[in-house]
């Protein structure tokens, strides 16, 4: 597959602020990519690189083959869709969606045929004639989909465009998004600090912080082999452990982690030469059972330990549990609540836990 | 269906109290517009006897008397100068107010408070001002003189384009204010959103921002216009009273010519027609308002 989006060392300054720090990024055509990181990272600043309502200090933005750098919005083959919807509240539903192909030159029996098709596409066929403001939130966030998609760019930029949706709306609106970009096989680029939405709907994150991309990777990659510190946090939860090399033989490695815990962890995962390093423990890849002998303990669980319940927290399909090992390590683990045949725990319960050796991810060397 | 809930008709019918709070702004308004308002219509349908003095008994001559051509065309030619004026205010207030309504935060209220500043001296030491320089002797000559020595020195003093230059002067900040206004509200992204759309800087000009600070160029249309029609005072400094306008005559039926009743008639004439204009505006205004909202 061929590049689509492709950003070439670049830097943006504001004054001495640097909200973009020699970020390299290549997109392939057709993938829905997503860029996560908290609020002020510069996610937004990305995107407006991209769009062309910011140049770079530094570096070169090319889309589709061709260096856009220096090309304003209004000639770059790439539509937006704003936070704030930035929806045109002087025309009407039908006019704001036709407005980009007015400004194509776009013959009007054409325009008006592919704008009753961009409306049908995002469920809003009947509503051409009414102003924004006669619109849902829900709505709105449509006919920005559509007048952005009805001008076929080449790239689709998204801004936080459900943030303002609540949680289930938000929820069916990620779902047709997807939808559609498979549908029309346009390449997304979508800025979210909501890493539950990144993993649902990208085909690749890229997590920004500071104005660096931390890591860029499949949401497999993202979450079961966090490479930083930062990404380990930001998505998903984790339980993020120092831990101090105690011996190594040809395949395995063991450490002692904060709070004394002692685990074992295969040999080509550890950093070599390393003494030290921050470890990560997703909490649902812990197994916990009343009984060592429990059949809950997958097959080559070399990290069994017993641990005491110290809180648990119910949350309906799930258990919190906050476990403190023999040793004194504190821990954050997840279970399922499957039935209510199987084991109910209470703080305060003695329970044994097993962890497969690969289910430790080392994110950084110290 | 939900049953309609009962309001207690009381909760919309506002108390005593709250008229009372009310009343200053209803004496202010009877006393300063309601009453001479009044006094100048029963003036407009009295007469006069020879030495000036009202007669309180009811005639409809004075209106007659306003409806002579001589008064109509004074009329449109006020109008004209007033069109005019508002126009030369729209070409060259909104780029100002554009600028000043877009640059940074902490830039605008300098701005604004240059466009201001006239307003602290005296309007007529300004017009005096004016004077001075576009006499015949004045700086404007000087300054061509200086450039050009051989150029014949013009006279721009008491005539047309005097009156124009005055008209416009005065009431320039009238229109960049509100012009300011509506730019100021105007969110940025809007304009971003139609450059992201293809639309280049000119198209954007026309189909977003110009119809999304409607509202404002109304507003000053509406607050230049209405004056300039009426103001006499630049009229006779700046005209030299050779082209009187509505207000100038006005002027002098009151203060010359000692006929307070025709002056009233064509007061109230002048007036009615303002208050048909600003319904008319007021009607358009209500019907941009909705697509703006
Ligand atoms: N025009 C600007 N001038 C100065 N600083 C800016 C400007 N735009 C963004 N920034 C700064 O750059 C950083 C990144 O901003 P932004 O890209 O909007 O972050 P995000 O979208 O990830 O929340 C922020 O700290 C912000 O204050
Ligand atoms: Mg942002």
């Amino acid at each position: 597959m061929s590049t689509m989006v492709d950003l070439r060392a670049v830097t943006k300054r504001f004054g001495s602020f640097t909200a973009v720090n020699d970020v390299s990024l290549e997109i392939a055509e057709g993938e829905f990519l997503t860029l996560l990181g908290p609020s002020g990272c510069g996610k937004t600043t990305l995107l407006r690189l991209i769009a062309g309502f910011d140049t770079p200090t530094e570096g070169s933005v090319w889309i589709g083959g061709e260096d856009v750098t220096h090309l304003p919005p209004y000639r770059r083959p790439v539509n937006q869709v704003f936070q704030s919807y930035a929806l045109f509240p002087h025309l009407t539903v039908a006019e704001n969606v036709g407005f980009g192909l007015r400004m194509q030159h776009i013959d009007k029996t054409e325009a008006a045929a592919r704008v009753t098709e961009a409306l049908a596409l995002v469920s809003l066929t009947g509503l051409d004639a009414r102003k924004p403001h006669q619109l849902s939130g829900g709505q709105r966030q449509r006919v920005a989909l559509a007048r952005a998609l009805v001008c076929r760019p080449k790239v689709l930029l998204l801004d936080e465009p459900l943030s303002a949706l609540d949680a289930k709306l938000r929820r069916s609106m990620q779902l047709e998004l997807k939808r559609l970009q498979r549908q029309l096989g346009i390449t997304f680029v979508f800025v979210t600090h909501d890493q539950e939405e990144a993993l649902t709907m990208s085909d690749r994150i890229a997590i920004v912080n500071g104005g660096r991309i931390e890591q860029l990777g499949t949401a497999h990659e993202i979450y079961h082999r966090p490479a930083t510190r930062f990404a380990a946090d930001f998505v998903g939860q984790a339980n993020l452990l120092e831990a101090q090399l105690l011996l190594q033989d040809s395949e395995c490695v063991r450490v002692a982690v904060t709070g004394g815990l002692e685990l074992t962890l295969p040999l080509a995962a550890w950093p070599a030469g390393a003494t030290v390093a921050l470890i990560a423990m997703r909490p649902e890849k812990v197994h916990v059972s009343k009984s060592r002998s429990s059949t809950a303990f997958a097959p080559g669980a070399a990290n069994i330990f017993q641990a005491r319940i110290e809180e648990e927290i119910f949350q309906g399909a799930t258990d919190h549990l906050i476990l403190v090992t023999a040793a004194g390590t504190r821990l954050g683990v997840v279970v399922a609540n499957e039935s209510a045949l199987g084991d109910i725990f209470h703080a305060g319960d003695l329970v044994y836990c097993g962890l497969h050796t690969d289910d430790l991810v080392v994110v950084k060397a110290e | 269906m939900s049953p309609a809930p009962v309001i207690p008709t009381d909760s919309r019918t506002p108390h005593w109290r709250a008229w009372l709070l009310l009343a200053p702004m209803v004496a202010w308004l009877v006393l300063f517009v309601v009453v001479p308002t009044a006094i100048l219509l029963v003036y407009s349908f009295c007469e006069r006897d020879e030495v000036g003095r009202v007669l309180f008994s009811f005639t409809l001559e004075n209106y007659r008397r306003v409806a002579d051509p001589v008064y109509l065309r004074i009329f449109l030619r006020s109008i004209g100068y007033a069109g005019l004026t508002t126009i030369i205010c729209i070409v060259v207030g909104y780029p100002v107010a554009y600028c000043i309504g877009r640059a940074r935060e902490d830039w605008r209220q300098r701005l604004l408070l240059l466009v201001m500043v006239p307003f602290w001296t005296s309007f007529l030491i300004r017009t005096y001002a004016w004077i001075t320089i576009l006499k015949q002797e004045g700086l404007l000559n000087g300054f061509v003189q200086q450039l050009s020595p051989t150029a014949k020195p013009f006279d721009l003093l008491y005539t047309p384009t005097a009156v124009v230059i005055g008209l416009v002067y005065a009431y320039l900040p009238f229109m960049i204010l509100p012009i300011y206004g509506s730019v100021e509200k105007l969110d940025g992204a809007l304009i971003e959103a139609a450059h992201d759309l293809g639309a280049g800087p000119l198209r954007v000009f026309s189909s977003v921002i110009i119809p999304l600070t409607m509202p404002g160029i109304a507003a000053g249309t509406l607050l230049v216009f209405v004056p300039a029609v009426g103001m006499f005072a630049i009229t006779d400094l700046m005209g030299g009273a050779r082209v009187p306008l509505i207000g100038n005559v006005i002027q002098n039926q009151f203060l010359q010519a000692r006929d307070w009743p025709f002056g009233a008639a064509l007061g109230a004439v002048f007036m009615g027609l303002f208050a048909l204009t600003y319904w008319i505006m007021l009607k358009l205004g209500a019907h941009s308002e909705d697509s703006v909202a």
